[in-house]
C-alpha cells in the first residue's frame, strides 16, 4: 500500500493541498495511506524546500504548489503503478 | 444512567457563565469605551472607502501573478550550494518578493537554504527580509502611512538582510554545518512565456495601481499635479495595454476581453465624476473573464483569489482592533494617546528600541501590520519608532523564534534576533531623525 505525504506547516494552502488529494484518492479509488507531514525538520529531512509539498512513499513528486484534483488524480494515478 | 456527564458539560457552561460576566460588566456608556467600538467600525469604513478597491484589489492581482507566474526555481538556482556567496546574499535579500508571497513557506525555505543550499548567512538574510519584503505589505505600507516609509522599509529590509546574512555568517564561521546529503527538491519550472511577457504583464499592473492611486497634491501646479489630471487616462492606457497582454500572449479569447470592457466603458460614460465605480466594474470583469478561463489566467485568478481569501478576513480583524484600541488618527480608542506618546513618541534611542523589541515578540498576521501602525502613528507614535517597529515586527513574533531554535539551536536564535532589534533600532532612529 502506497504512503502518500502531505508536507506543509498547515497554512490554507497546505490544507488545500490534502483537501485535494483526498479527494482524488477517493476518485481514483487508490489503495493508499494520506499522511500530513507538519515538522519542518522533518519537511526538511525530504529535500523540500517551498511547501506545501506533495511525496509518495518518500519520492518527492511536487513543491511549492497545489495542483488542482485532476492533475492529482493523473499524478497519483501514474504513481499508483 | 441518567444525570449530566459534568466532565464534558463544564464547558458549555464556563462558556456560558464567561459570556454572561461579559455582558453584564460591558463598559457600555463609558464614553471612552463607546468612543471605541465606533472608531473601530469608522476605521474599517474608510479602509473600505478609500484602500479596498483601488489599492487591495490590484495588489492581489499583482500577487497571485508573482504566485503563479514567477519561475521560483530559477531563483533558488542562487541559494543554492554551488552558487557564488555573494550573488545567493543579493539574491537572498531580496527573493522573498518572489518567493515567499505565502508566508507559511518563509521557515521550510529558511531550512532549506540552511541545510541544503548556500548556508546559515544567505538563509539568515533571506529569513529576516522575506516577511518584510512582501509585495503587499510594501504596497500598503507605501499607500497609508505613506510614501517615505514604504519606500524606506523596503530598502530598509533588503539593506539590512544583506548585513544580518553576512553577521550571522561571520559569527558562526566555524560551526559550518554539514550540508544535508539530500538534494534539494526544486519545484518544476512551469513557464512557458519569454522574461518580456512577463515583465510587461506586470507592468502593466504597477502602472495600474501606481496612477489610479496618484494622490492629489497641494498645489495646482508642477509635475504631480500634471500627472494628477491625466490620472485616470493614463489608468485606462494601461488596462487596455493588460487586455491586450492578456489576448496576445495569455490565451485569452477576445471576445472575452470586449463582453469585459463593455461595463467598465458604460461606467465611464455614465459616473465620468466618480473613477471608481468604472474601476470596480473594471476588477470584477477582469474576474469573471480569468476565473472562466482554463489556462494561465484561470490560474492566475485561483491565485489571487486564495490571497484575498486569507488575508481579508485577517486585515478587517486588524483594523477593527486597531481601532478599537487607537482610534482613528487624531482621535483615540481604549489607550489614551498621552500613553502611546510617553513610550515611544520622538525619535529616542529608548523609543526606538522599545518599539523594535515590541515588534521582534509580538506577531503580526499579513498586513495587520499597518492598521496598527497607522493607528500607534496617530497616537502620536514618532517616525523613527514606526520604522523600527515595522522593520522587526512582521520578520519575527514569539512563535517564530520558538520553531526557530529547534532548527537553528538557541544561541544562533539569540544572536539573530539580537541583530534584527538592533538593526531596526537604528534605522529607526536614523529614519526618525531625517524624515520625523
Amino acid at each position: 500500500m502506497k504512503t502518500i505525504q502531505v508536507l506543509g506547516t498547515g497554512c490554507p494552502k497546505c490544507q488545500k493541498l490534502a483537501a485535494n488529494v483526498n479527494e482524488a484518492v477517493k476518485a481514483i479509488a487508490l489503495d493508499c495511506q494520506v499522511e500530513k507531514v507538519q515538522d519542518i525538520r522533518q519537511i526538511a529531512a525530504f529535500g523540500v524546500m517551498m511547501t506545501p509539498a506533495l511525496a509518495v512513499d518518500g519520492h518527492v513528486i511536487v513543491t511549492g504548489r497545489v495542483p488542482s484534483v485532476d492533475e492529482l488524480k493523473q499524478i497519483l494515478g501514474d504513481a499508483g503503478r | 444512567m441518567s444525570g449530566l456527564d459534568w466532565k464534558r458539560e463544564w464547558k458549555p457552561l464556563a462558556l456560558m457563565v464567561g459570556a454572561f460576566l461579559l455582558a453584564f460588566y460591558l463598559p457600555v456608556g463609558l464614553s471612552r469605551f463607546d468612543r471605541a467600538v465606533l472608531e473601530a467600525f469608522a476605521l474599517v469604513k474608510w479602509y473600505a472607502r478609500e484602500h479596498v478597491i483601488l489599492c487591495l484589489i490590484p495588489a492581489f492581482f499583482i500577487a497571485g501573478g508573482i504566485g503563479v507566474f514567477v519561475s521560483q526555481a530559477s531563483v533558488m538556482k542562487y541559494l543554492g550550494p554551488n552558487a557564488p556567496k555573494a550573488l545567493a546574499y543579493g539574491v537572498a535579500s531580496v527573493s522573498g518578493s518572489v518567493l515567499a508571497v505565502c508566508s507559511c513557506t518563509v521557515l521550510p525555505l529558511f531550512a532549506g537554504i540552511y541545510r541544503m543550499g548556500a548556508g546559515l548567512g544567505p538563509a539568515s538574510a533571506f529569513l529576516y527580509s522575506g516577511p518584510a519584503i512582501n509585495v503587499l505589505a510594501i504596497i500598503l505600507t507605501a499607500r497609508i502611512l505613506g510614501l517615505e516609509i514604504g519606500i524606506a522599509r523596503a530598502v530598509g529590509a533588503v539593506a539590512f538582510s544583506i548585513v544580518i546574512g553576512l553577521l550571522m555568517h561571520l559569527f558562526f564561521r566555524g560551526e559550518e554545518q554539514e550540508k544535508a546529503r539530500v538534494a534539494a527538491a526544486l519545484p518544476e519550472p512551469p513557464v512557458k512565456r519569454p522574461l518580456y511577457q512577463n515583465a510587461l504583464f506586470f507592468a502593466s499592473m504597477v502602472t495600474i495601481l501606481i496612477f489610479a492611486n496618484w494622490g492629489k497634491p497641494a498645489q495646482a501646479s508642477g509635475f504631480w499635479s500634471a500627472v494628477y489630471s491625466v490620472k485616470w487616462v493614463i489608468t485606462a492606457v494601461s488596462a487596455v495595454g493588460l487586455g491586450a497582454i492578456l489576448v496576445r500572449w495569455f490565451g485569452m479569447r477576445w471576445w472575452k476581453l470586449a463582453l469585459a470592457a463593455i461595463p467598465v466603458a458604460v461606467a465611464a460614460l455614465v459616473l465620468p465624476r466618480q473613477p471608481i465605480v468604472a474601476f470596480a466594474a473594471g476588477a470584477i470583469a477582469l474576474s469573471i473573464a480569468t476565473s472562466t478561463d482554463g489556462g494561465d489566467s484561470g490560474e492566475w485568478f485561483g491565485s489571487t483569489w486564495g490571497f484575498a481569501k486569507q488575508i481579508l478576513p485577517l486585515l478587517l480583524l486588524g483594523v477593527l482592533v486597531s481601532g478599537a484600541l487607537l482610534g482613528r488618527p487624531g482621535e483615540e480608542g481604549l489607550i489614551p494617546s498621552s500613553w502611546v506618546q510617553r513610550a515611544v513618541g520622538g525619535n529616542s534611542l529608548g523609543a526606538n528600541f522599545f518599539a523594535s523589541i515590541a515588534g521582534a515578540f509580538m506577531y503580526f498576521a499579513t498586513l495587520t501590520e499597518v492598521p496598527i501602525l497607522q493607528g500607534l502613528i496617530g497616537s502620536g507614535m514618532g517616525k523613527g519608532p514606526a520604522l523600527a517597529l515595522l522593520l522587526a515586527g512582521p520578520a519575527l513574533s514569539l512563535p517564530s523564534m520558538l520553531v526557530l531554535r529547534t532548527l537553528i539551536g538557541m544561541k544562533k536564535t539569540v544572536v539573530f534576533v539580537s541583530l534584527v532589534v538592533v538593526m531596526a533600532t537604528i534605522t529607526g532612529m536614523i529614519f526618525g531623525a531625517l524624515f520625523g
